[in-house]
């Protein structure tokens, strides 16, 4: 009985499972590929890089970049911006993540049907980014800080995933228990929804936190000043428009032409892998929740 | 006379609730007045797509002109070039990134090692932790013309290095194969949970039968997360016209243009760049509009042909 009668293997099962395995160790190869050369370019002496020796590992390893990055200070006020960006921002969420989807997940509450609908609709339409724009301009958050916070509040996708959650584990017999003992709803709430709702907490924080973390294109249209630019700006200018400012190179030796391009190039690798570290090491330990996310949220489909 | 009876106790206990849990409704207030205030009130500048906008006049007292702005997107030379761009990017990413995930999902679900298919989820799901700028800067340098390692192996086989950032026909897969990269792992997910749910009796059944590996899938595991696909296709084919224009944005250069001006910069360009808020503004209700009658379009073809649909 312990051995299932499907492992008893056919001549073709062989085969498909040989292929199949080959697949998945080939998609490992191609999406890891890419990660480990940026690394080990990072890691490299920059002529190394530019004369394209650096292949799979690290040439003549160097931390020439890193110092660079380290001494790149556009980028530390970035990371000083997008952390507070993405704190503050995804504080917020949690807050009226929570409020909302816990009156949505009773059973019965007069009203509900119309603020669902309220929800769906912004799934299905959006003001536009012209709308959208006057409309900041009208409230005076054009270059504020808040203007990367507040018109992210929340998400209906968001909200929806938590009321489900919500739906499945503050069962209809524990409100039924809490209120007969006199428990109000904002007790309820506090006390017993919350302590509840760790799992999706963890990741609601991790759905908002890569959105405000990843912000770019918003602080393109609303932001106008250098000291309130979140990292991804910092990035682009750095890294796609090839903007790197000030005298950062300019200390080196006039002649050493070659060495200064070389430079710039590993910087980018540099400021990759920095501006990259903080999710691609939270990352692990976060994994088995924002699966768990995305599986409620397909539950409810 | 029997019905508004029912209607009156109806709103009786309507009453009851709300009196009892009306702090429920305490709780709503602050989110919903930020819906109200964030995703509602903008919608009032939708308007300025029938008038002429300027700052100086505000939404109420610029002159409104109907149409035009609608006449002159349909009439200009760049609307044919600006739809086709965007439909095909979309087109193309849907036929390259909707189907492998659901492939990649059954292949690991195939898996018989615990380990080695935690492995192969953990890697693939990395890259969607990378924010789009990385992104479009490691293709930047791993495609390099001169130095990137790409056409450094190419040149090593002997062929010619190839302009994959700069070259407009490159831009299409360039764009669609990056985002395969990044977003295949992380949107196999929900195929993997829905497989999960494959009744192993049926399987077993089905091995009695004499059926193989590929029988099953085709006849057990396919039909079991159908729903979940063709749920997947309808929200995905809803946003037909938004592509991803943050990425496209970032990947766009003088040459690529012709291929990767796509609405959505279309509109950032017009609007912000140029200030003609309510041309930019009407090109932006018009691709609103063509993404919910998709949804709506779509759904209803789901609901005539299966049984699965949004609503």
């Amino acid at each position: 009985m312990k051995k299932h009668t499907f492992d008893r293997q056919t001549k073709g099962d062989r085969i498909f499972f040989a292929l199949d395995y080959a697949v998945l160790v080939f998609v490992v190869l191609v999406v890891v590929y890419p990660l480990i050369y940026v690394l080990s370019c990072s890691f490299s002496d920059p002529l190394a890089v530019m004369e394209s020796k650096v292949v799979l590992w690290p040439v003549n390893i160097s931390l020439q970049s890193y110092k660079q990055v380290f001494e790149y200070t556009p980028i530390w006020i970035g990371f000083r911006n997008s952390i507070a960006y993405t704190v503050i921002g995804t504080a917020l969420n949690l807050v009226l993540t929570m409020l909302l989807a816990f009156p949505l997940s009773a059973r019965e509450l007069p009203g509900k049907k119309i603020v669902l609908g309220l929800l769906t609709f912004t799934m299905l339409f959006n003001a536009g980014t012209i709308p959208n724009y006057i409309w900041m301009r009208n409230l005076g958050l054009i270059d504020n800080f808040w203007v990367l916070i507040l018109p992210c509040g929340l998400t209906a996708y968001n909200v929806f995933v938590t009321r489900t959650y919500m739906q499945n584990t503050l069962t209809e017999e524990l409100r039924e228990a809490a209120e007969i003992d006199g428990c109000s709803d904002f007790r309820f709430f506090l006390q017993i929804a919350l302590p509840l709702s760790g799992a999706i907490v963890a990741v609601m924080m991790l759905f908002y936190g890569t959105v405000h973390w990843g912000e770019y294109f918003n602080a393109l249209i609303y932001i106008r000043s250098k000291e309130l630019y979140p990292l991804q700006i910092f990035l682009r200018n750095i890294l796609i428009a090839n903007n790197i400012e000030g005298d950062l190179l300019g200390s080196l030796d006039p002649e050493e032409a070659a060495l200064r391009e070389a430079l710039q190039e590993t910087l980018k690798y540099g400021i990759i892998v920095v501006s990259s570290l903080p999710m691609m090491l939270l990352y692990p330990f976060v994994q088995k929740f924002f699966v768990k996310g995305v599986m409620i949220g397909a539950v409810k489909g | 006379m029997n019905r508004s009876t029912a209607r009156q106790k109806h709103w009786k206990h309507n009453r009851i609730i709300m009196k009892r849990h009306w702090q429920m409704y305490v709780m709503m207030f602050l989110p919903i007045a930020f819906l109200i205030v964030f995703n509602y009130m903008p919608m009032s500048g939708l308007v300025i797509a029938f008038k002429n906008y300027s700052f100086s006049k505000g939404i109420w007292g610029s002159k409104w002109v109907g149409l035009r702005h609608f006449d002159k997107l349909i009439s200009s030379y760049m609307f044919p070039r600006l739809l086709s761009n965007t439909f095909l990017l979309s087109l193309f990413t849907i036929a390259v990134c909707f189907p492998i995930p659901i492939v990649f999902a059954v292949l690991l679900n195939e898996c018989r090692h615990p380990r080695f298919k935690k492995l192969v989820q953990m890697i693939s799901y990395a890259p969607h932790f990378i924010t789009t700028v990385v992104i479009v800067s490691i293709l930047n340098q791993l495609f390099n013309y001169y130095h990137g390692i790409v056409n450094v192996m190419i040149q090593n086989l002997g062929m010619h290095a190839v302009d994959f950032m700069g070259e407009a026909d490159a831009f299409r897969p360039m764009y669609v194969f990056s985002g395969l990269w990044q977003n295949m792992g992380y949107n196999s997910i929900i195929y993997i949970a829905a497989l999960a749910s494959v009744d192993p009796q049926l399987e077993e059944a089905a091995t009695i039968d004499g059926a193989n590996r590929l029988q099953k899938i085709w006849h057990i595991d396919l039909p079991t997360i159908m729903p979940t696909i063709i749920i997947m296709l309808i929200l995905r084919m809803g946003s037909i016209l938004d592509v991803g224009y943050e990425k496209v944005y970032l990947m766009q250069n003088d040459i690529n243009i012709v291929f990767s001006e796509v609405i959505s910069t279309y509109v950032y360009k017009m609007g912000l760049l140029n200030t003609q808020y309510s041309f930019a503004a009407a090109v932006g209700i018009f691709n609103s509009v063509v993404n919910l009658v998709m949804v709506l379009l779509v759904n209803w073809i789901c609901r005539r042909l299966g049984d699965t649909s949004l609503w």
